[in-house]
């Protein structure tokens, strides 16, 4: 009956078998589960299209040892972080531009409308005309990827902020500018985090699949560019090793991003977890 | 004693149309009013007469559209933290605790640090909230939480205070215990007060003065004199009360009245 006392709103089935195991001891199972189908399927299809899991870890581990994969992942991290923040900077500025004027809200309505829809990475043939085949080429199409998702949703906990907070902010004195940084800034930390949130997402799906064109392009470059050189060697291993990385860092900064709702946002009582 | 003679504000002929597109709604009409040093007025009126509009053009949040606001003679050009204001809606910053929601103004205005440290500690002890000093706002109850924003709304030593209906969202209890503190609070502030209200009972409680407004497009009605009031049992009291009652129900009939006329 213990159960019943915890049971959420909408009934769900008795506890039974499955459901009363432990939460670690569920998703093992579940893990355990695919990589038997993994290991299966990948013995099916045979060594030079699929790498078994012990065949990937093994690479995951060579690959770290001897700097290889651990170098690809730093640069495509750091090209990561350097675009994020370009594209950080830039909404911030187009935000405050947006705030303290009408042409500055209009120009931002009208480039997020037109550019946020458009697939971050749809511009690298276009960037690597105008930059050439380097890393800034990847960095400008990093910033386009989050600097719209940022500035949409600065923008909305901007328009959205109580307007008492900022009747409190100009009845202290606060010109302007000091309101948006003092106070609309703050106010917006849960849109700022959601969209670093949704600019990290985006970020990463294009910077791998522009290293991936950079791959073929013969660039020395990042994971995207590790699978692409594990295709053309035929050595599905390291390509697995490399997909295990990604998964691996995705969960990691889906956690980072968790910590910091709890530590701000969520502490503060301006988002309910 | 040029202070005694100039009030510190005052509304002469003041009028506020707001244009919504083409529709213009007049809000105020020919309000006049003078708020002396130290005094407690309250500005009674029904929801929507007015008052609110009033208070945000003595806060100079709205510029009058007819008429004059006026602080010290001079044309009140836009808000400033002479003019201290505390919202219904408290509008405590979340991200900040108690004592940092408090020492906001006075960090905003370039006070050294010893001096943020002092004027917070003095307010925090002010309205009694010493326990909570490093929570933030979210864990608060609403009386506390209007406490923070009468702290921190005191806490740039406003000349006048400027309320707008501070305690309407509290419950009963709590709003009694928090008209005895803003008492207390006045009495050791020398701080003028502009409270806006819509409770009779309030504005008696807490007013030396009392400002009438009417329905929209309204104006001042009569102005009462409530220092020398005796407790809620007294005769002249409870004598008040009624005129007070009076004028607001019988300005609201014609205005519904008027009302029925503009569907017809």
């Amino acid at each position: 009956m213990a159960a019943s006392t915890s049971a959420p709103a909408i009934a769900r089935p008795r506890a039974i078998g499955w459901a009363r195991l432990p939460a670690w001891l569920r998703y093992t199972v579940i893990a355990a589960l695919l990589v038997v189908v993994w290991h299966l399927y990948a013995v099916h299809k045979g060594p030079l299209v699929m790498a078994t899991p012990w065949q990937s870890v093994q690479a995951l581990w060579d690959g770290w040892r001897d700097g290889n994969l651990a170098h690809a992942t730093w640069t495509t991290l750091r090209l990561l972080f350097e675009g994020i923040a370009i594209g950080i900077v830039v909404a911030a500025v187009l935000v405050a531009f947006a705030t303290l004027s009408k042409f500055g809200e209009d120009l931002l309505a009208f480039l997020t409308a037109v550019l946020n829809p458009l697939p971050g990475v749809a511009i690298l043939p276009l960037a690597m005309l105008i930059f050439g085949l380097n890393e800034t080429a990847l960095r400008f199409v990093l910033a386009n990827a989050t600097v719209w998702p940022l500035a949409i949703a600065v923008s909305t906990g901007f328009k959205t902020t109580n307007p008492t907070l900022v009747a409190v902010g100009r009845n202290i004195g606060l010109r302007r500018v000091r309101v948006i940084t003092d106070i609309l800034a703050p106010a917006a930390l849960p849109y700022a985090v959601a969209g670093l949130k949704t600019a990290w997402a985006f970020g990463w799906r294009t910077i791998i699949a522009a290293e991936l064109v950079f791959g073929v392009a013969g660039a020395k470059g990042g994971v995207g560019n590790y699978i692409n050189d594990a295709r053309l060697n035929l050595l599905p291993p390291k390509m697995f090793a490399a997909l295990l990385v990604i998964a691996v860092l995705g969960v990691v900064f889906e956690a980072l991003f968790g910590l910091l709702e709890r530590r701000t946002v969520i502490r503060w009582g301006m988002k309910t977890s | 004693m040029a202070e005694a003679t100039i009030p510190i504000l005052e509304m002469k002929n003041a009028g506020k149309i707001y244009a919504q597109g083409a529709r213009r709604i007049e809000a105020l009409r020919g309000a006049n009013l003078r708020v002396k040093k130290g005094e407690f007025i309250c500005l009674i009126g029904a929801s929507g007469c007015g008052k609110s509009t009033l208070l945000r053009m003595a806060a100079g949040f709205e510029a009058a559209t007819s008429g004059e606001a006026l602080m010290w003679d001079v044309p009140i050009a836009g808000p400033g933290p002479s003019r201290g204001m505390v919202f219904q809606d408290y509008g405590l910053f979340p991200w900040l605790s108690v004592r940092d929601n408090i020492g906001f103004g006075p960090k905003s205005r370039g006070r050294t640090k010893a001096e943020i440290r002092d004027t917070t500690e003095r307010f925090i002890e002010l309205v009694g909230l010493q326990n909570f000093a490093d929570v933030h706002p979210h864990q608060l109850s609403g009386g506390m939480k209007q406490r923070v924003a009468i702290a921190r709304a005191l806490a740039l030593q406003p000349t006048v205070l400027l309320m707008d209906e501070p305690f309407g969202a509290l419950d009963a209890i709590t709003r009694q215990r928090l008209q005895i503190e803003l008492n207390r609070i006045v009495a050791q502030t020398d701080v003028t007060l502009l409270f806006v209200t819509h409770s009779i009972e309030e504005a008696l409680v807490l007013g030396d003065r009392i400002v009438v407004l009417g329905n929209a497009p309204s104006t001042v009605l009569e102005v009462v004199d409530v220092t020398d009031l005796g407790g809620p049992e007294s005769v002249e009291y409870s004598q008040m009360r009624g005129r007070l009652r009076g004028l607001l129900a019988v300005d609201q009939e014609e205005g519904e009245v008027e009302d029925h006329g503009g569907l017809d």
